[in-house]
């Protein structure tokens, strides 16, 4: 269970972008966050993701509350969540090719010898053709991109997914491709999925639960 | 008609435009390269002693005997030079080396930890740049006996606070982004994150600042040798040779300070034309300034 609970988070105390907002998510469970562009979604599914620490509020974490974020949260905290961002080509380190990575957080957390096997199994899952996984960054499209970055947070088998705007920067049939690589890693391990979003068309077809941002804040 | 009358002046703009620019690096290039090349292999190929005296030849003018003519004891001007440009090319690469290493170092772990380590070493930063280079340099130097070592640590040590600035203000505008995000969720350490992505991000930026430092520390050497506190005076540097060069000069003998002077002048701008263009390549915004 996930649990955010009264977070207000920001990048200046004094204006916060997200004000007194609660969500939980239960494990397996698929929530879709709807809100407009620039409503403070994406700071909170940063929030969620033990990667900004909210100016008050708690995120609860099977009930146990989280005090430490970044690289002061707990290795086990933080690879529990798989996040994918809006823009696969800021969220990718540029001089990597794409096999590493999607196997850099088997490195970091020095699981090097199952990175062949992993890697392999997912470039099949999220559809990347072998010859692409030596190709670097500026040389394969958004959409490619994407999915390797959905690999990447795949790789060490998150029990949350954090889904911020995956599908923002594509075309119909990649979005549908990676939602569909989502859904089976999400049938196959139960993992609960936190997918934030403006299209609400999209998020109605995926995520069992559909919340509203404008119904998160203190009132609801 | 119109259109054909147009497009070759934009051609021809821009092939020119191009030209300048390689001929500007090609002189540079060369001109490093003769430098390196003369420093590295005169003094093992050609067997004359720099310090050979001949008071029967002191002062000589240049002729074909001596192309640089000779100083007042005699000693060939020319192989004085080369061997003082050995000297402060050495001096000038070590010490740049251990400002940029130094350097890094510092800016990096400020920018990637943050906090008050960040404000606390900037404001040490700040407070060694208030101090003039010379100075803080003179009085490093001071406290050794004079020598090469002396001189690049004296260097080294003050000239690494504008590159610890310089890759700071990378690693601050780097660690924003999301693929650090990506990288902290992934289970990486602040080690693992700070050598494979922050590092090899700002080494560019980091090598440019250290070719731009070699120029600047061999002026710096000269100065310290110009003013008799860097390398001893028997050892040719071309601050030294200057140096001694001054009471000459006022006799109407110009090549004793001339050559060390060119031989001074000439290699450091060929590295800064050198390390510019560089910077035009990975850095085409800033394409105005040239630092020296």
């Amino acid at each position: 269970m996930l649990e955010l609970r009264a977070i207000t988070a920001g990048y200046d105390r004094r204006t916060p972008v997200v004000r007194d907002v609660s969500l939980s998510v239960e494990p397996g469970e698929a929530v879709g966050l709807l809100g407009p562009s620039g409503c403070g979604k994406s700071t909170l599914a940063r929030v969620a993701a033990l990667l900004h620490r909210p100016d008050s509020g708690t995120v609860l974490l099977d009930g146990e509350p989280v005090h430490r974020w970044r690289h002061r949260a707990p290795r086990a905290h933080r690879t529990a969540f798989g996040v994918v961002f809006q823009q696969p080509r800021l969220s990718v380190d540029p001089r990597l090719r794409l096999t590493d990575l999607m196997a850099e957080p088997l490195r970091a957390t020095g699981r090097r010898n199952e990175i062949p096997d992993r890697v392999a199994e997912l470039a099949t899952a999220v559809g990347l053709t072998p010859d692409l996984l030596t190709r670097r960054p500026h040389e394969v499209s958004d959409g490619q991109l994407q999915r390797a970055c959905l690999a990447r947070a795949l790789v060490l088998r998150p029990r949350w997914l954090i889904c911020d705007e995956i599908t923002a920067m594509l075309d119909a049939s990649t979005s549908a491709a990676l939602v569909a690589a989502v859904e089976d890693y999400r049938a196959e391990t139960g993992a609960g999925l936190l997918a934030v979003g403006h299209d609400h068309a999209l998020l109605n077809r995926w995520c069992g639960r559909l919340v509203r941002w404008d119904d998160l804040g203190p009132a609801a | 008609m119109a259109e054909t009358a147009v497009e070759p002046r934009w051609r021809s703009y821009g092939t020119r435009r191009r030209s300048t620019r390689t001929v500007r690096v090609r002189t540079s290039v060369a001109l490093v390269a003769v430098t390196v090349l003369a420093v590295l292999l005169v003094p093992p190929l050609i067997q004359l002693d720099q310090q050979a005296v001949d008071l029967a030849l002191k002062l000589q003018p240049p002729s074909w005997a001596h192309p640089f003519g000779t100083d007042d004891v005699g000693r060939d001007l020319l192989l004085r030079c080369v061997y003082g440009l050995r000297v402060s090319l050495f001096v000038g690469v070590v010490a740049a080396l251990t400002a940029t290493v130094i350097g890094t170092a510092v800016g990096a772990t400020a920018g990637a930890l943050g906090g008050w380590f960040d404000r606390g070493v900037m404001r040490l930063v700040d407070t060694f740049s208030s101090v003039p280079h010379l100075l803080l340099g003179i009085f490093i130097v001071a406290l050794f006996r004079p020598g090469v070592w002396p001189v690049v640590v004296s260097v080294g040590l003050t000239h690494w606070l504008s590159t610890a600035r310089i890759v700071r203000a990378e690693v601050l505008s780097l660690r924003s982004r999301p693929y650090i995000d990506a990288a902290v969720s992934g289970g990486a350490s602040r080690w693992r994150v700070a050598v494979r992505h922050l590092l090899p991000a700002v080494l560019p930026q980091a090598a440019l600042a250290a070719v731009l430092m070699v120029p600047h520390a061999m002026w710096h050497e000269s100065a310290l040798s110009f003013l008799g506190l860097g390398l001893p005076s028997h050892m040719a540097s071309l601050g030294n040779l200057i140096q001694t060069a001054r009471g000459s000069l006022l006799a109407g003998q110009w090549w004793p300070t001339l050559f060390p002077g060119l031989f001074l002048v000439v290699p450091t701008l060929a590295i800064a034309g050198l390390a510019g263009a560089w910077r035009e390549r990975i850095n085409p915004r800033r394409r105005s300034e040239l630092m020296l």
